[in-house]
């Protein structure tokens, strides 16, 4: 464990972000806790899926480990540093994104080779004619021809674009690849691509990354460690075995029970949950997770469960503290 | 056996383009029956969208709808008129778009969304009719649905939009839905519920259902016929137990190779790819669209592509088995 923490590149202690946000035209506005209390080391070469619904805090915490969102307590650590205390280009040289939409990311008036070579640009590294040897290099290694450097984005499909918006990740050689659902907007002949560069890429060039997707199945493929997030908080982290093969908490059973594989006759699963996402500005008392859990308790809903280690990670769950008056009834 | 409720045969779609005509659907043939879920499934831009429009009749005015025969239970919807096609739409048939604010009008509320089409076509009472709507957005998880009749579909989440779009269609318990993407945009969680709804519905009201999708999971789980579209044609069709059990077309091999099985594939390993694009479909299209990028094929796939298989199960190709022979029987 604490191996494990000495080689993390990245690190957030604590980390927590609230909004204020206004409910209604002439609401007062009220704090919305993003992120609560979130505490995640990112060992260096492996990849950490973020898996978790719509609105539970995936983005934001990952463009708070971009230094794009301050954290409104807590500290983030990149190779045992806090981000603020160094400065944003230096920054931006180690970690790079990679984001959902190939589409709107890209500048549609710029060429491709203007588009890659920024990054190069802005940091001040080089010449033109070093720019120009760069940016073939990386097209290349993202499985690009260079005729492209002279085309438009509106002229690419999107696998193609998203090739493009790899590139420009990769061409400042960051330590730290954030990406935001990357593959979502592609088709799967075109998503399978993009999941082996990446994973050609990894192995190559040693990257860490961080990988946000609804997709389950796409997580545990390239994943070696899993944080499942509800409501802003990371209620259970495993390696990709642990939380694959044996899932503790209630909400990781229910999504893995959601992802349909390609299997006809197995029917729709029944995952045993309640529709209702709740509202972040007003969460439940308690374990947030409580009024859709089917194990809840009495005691699920005035106490919020503790932290606690697995032998492959932690959950945050009552069923699994053994001081809980769950558990000592049911050995009881 | 029952004739089927809906009956396709040859429907092709042209669409006049800057450089020519877009050939976007090449006469494609289908039968659904009553009851019956048909998925079609293929890469974006295949022509699935175009193909659910130009089935209710909504493809834009420069489009070009031809076909054989589209027949909806003696209905021939080739030679229906808007308001009989307008009928068939508020009432026995009902649509899920891809993109719900193209579909929910801004200027009104949820509760009349909702509540129009079964005050128009099914003479019940405001009353019943608002009860109609609570009922279903309760039963496709909207909390609160009571409060929400009064809001504007401004004032909801895409998740929450989509929903509602799924409430809509169901409340004048249609004989057909067509549901284009209609849980791409929601959580899986969402996703499985919304499906077992749709799927438990369809049953209990005898509904039949085409559910357009790229998501092969949805597809191999609520599907009862499968159509693989690629480039416009339906490559290959049969039900979920064929297509996925023994895969004929080189192109529906290539796209199960692509997704990672959980349980299947090993972690990590290299995933099957499709190289290649699309090609364009202006102008001539000759032989089979999917030989520039299948690995089986020949000089003989420019020419005429015979149709194959037996019983439900067809597909087009070249090679009398779809080249399986030709491929490692993976382990
Ligand atoms: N700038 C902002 N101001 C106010 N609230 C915000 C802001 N950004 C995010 N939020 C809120 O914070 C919560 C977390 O949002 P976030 O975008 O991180 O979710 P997510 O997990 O990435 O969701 P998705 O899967 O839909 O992308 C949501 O309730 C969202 O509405
Ligand atoms: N109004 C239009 N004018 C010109 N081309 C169009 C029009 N509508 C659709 N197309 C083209 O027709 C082809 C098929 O479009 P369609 O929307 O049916 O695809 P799709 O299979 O639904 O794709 P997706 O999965 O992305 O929704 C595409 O190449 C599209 O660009
Ligand atoms: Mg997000
Ligand atoms: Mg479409």
């Amino acid at each position: 464990m604490s191996q494990q923490k000495q080689n993390a590149v990245l690190e957030l202690r604590n980390v927590t972000k609230t909004y204020r946000v206004k409910q209604g035209l002439f609401g007062k506005a009220r704090p919305l806790t993003a992120v609560n209390d979130v505490s995640l080391s990112l060992p260096r070469g492996e990849v950490l899926g973020l898996v978790g619904e719509s609105g539970c805090g995936k983005s934001t915490l990952a463009k708070i480990l971009l230094g794009l969102e301050m954290p409104s307590s807590g500290q983030v650590l990149v190779d045992g540093q806090e981000i603020g205390a160094q400065d944003r280009l230096s920054l931006a040289r180690r970690i790079q994104p990679i984001f959902q939409d190939p589409y709107s990311s890209l500048n549609p008036r710029k060429s491709i080779f203007d588009i890659v070579s920024l990054p190069l640009r802005v940091h001040g590294v080089g010449q033109q004619a070093d720019w120009d040897r760069e940016v073939r290099k990386i097209l290349d290694i993202v499985g690009l021809p260079a005729r492209v450097m002279n085309t438009y984005p509106s002229q690419m499909s999107g696998g193609q674009r998203q090739r493009v918006a790899i590139a420009r990740a990769l061409i400042m050689k960051p330590e730290i690849v954030i990406c935001d659902e990357p593959t979502s907007a592609l088709d799967v002949s075109v998503q399978s691509q993009i999941l082996n560069l990446l994973g050609d890429l990894r192995r190559e060039f040693g990257l860490t990354y961080l990988f946000i997707s609804h997709d389950l199945a796409v997580v545990e493929h390239l994943a070696t460690r899993v944080a499942v997030m509800y409501l802003g908080r990371i209620v259970e982290e495993a390696d990709v075995a642990g939380l694959f093969d044996a899932a503790r908490h209630p909400y990781t059973q229910a999504l893995l029970k959601s992802v349909l594989t390609p299997e006809p006759g197995l029917g729709v699963p029944d995952t045993q949950l309640g529709m209702a996402y709740p509202n972040p500005i007003d969460p439940p008392s308690g374990c947030h997770f409580h009024p859709r859990c089917p194990m809840m308790t009495e005691h699920c809903r005035k106490v919020a469960p503790r932290s606690l280690p697995t032998p492959q990670g932690r959950v945050e769950c009552h069923l699994f503290d053994p001081e809980s008056p769950m558990t000592k009834a049911e050995v009881a | 056996m029952d004739k089927p409720l809906l009956s396709v045969r040859n429907l092709t779609i042209d669409i006049p383009v800057g450089g020519g005509t877009l050939h976007a659907v090449r006469g494609i043939d289908f039968d659904l029956n009553r009851g019956e879920t048909l998925c079609i499934v293929g890469e974006s831009g295949s022509g699935k969208s175009l193909t659910s429009l130009a089935l209710m009749g909504l493809l834009g005015k420069n489009i070009r709808r031809s076909a054989d025969r589209m027949d909806f239970d003696g209905t021939d919807l080739i030679t229906a008129g808007p308001r009989k096609m307008r009928a068939l739409r508020g009432g026995r048939i009902s649509m899920i778009f891809q993109e719900p604010m193209t579909s929910l009008n801004p200027a009104y509320t949820i509760g009349d969304q909702l509540t129009e089409a079964l005050l128009l076509h099914r003479k019940v009472g405001r009353e019943a009719a608002r009860a109609r709507a609570v009922e279903l957005l309760e039963k496709v998880g909207i909390t609160a649905a009571e409060s929400r009749l009064s809001q504007y579909p401004h004032q909801l989440s895409g998740g929450l939009r989509q929903r509602v779009m799924i409430a809509m269609a169901l409340m004048c318990e249609p004989e057909l839905i067509i549901a284009d993407e209609p849980t791409t945009a929601l959580d899986v969680t969402i996703q499985a519920q919304i499906l077992r709804l749709l799927y438990d519905l369809g049953r209990e009201m005898n509904m039949a259902m085409i559910l357009i999708t790229h998501d092969l999971g949805v597809v191999a789980r609520v599907a009862d016929k499968v159509a693989v579209m690629y480039a416009g044609e339906l490559v290959e069709t049969g039900s979920a137990q064929e297509v996925f059990g023994a895969p004929a077309h080189p192109y529906t091999r290539g796209l199960l190779r692509c997704i990672p099985l959980p349980g299947k594939t090993e972690r990590g390993s290299e995933l099957g790819t499709i190289p290649g694009i699309v090609p364009s479909l202006i102008g001539d299209v000759e032989g089979c669209a999917f030989r520039t990028r299948c690995p089986h094929a020949l000089p003989e796939c420019r020419a005429e592509i015979p149709r194959r298989g037996a019983g439900e199960h067809l597909f087009r190709c070249v090679h009398p088995d779809g080249a399986v022979s030709a491929e490692d029987v993976p382990a």
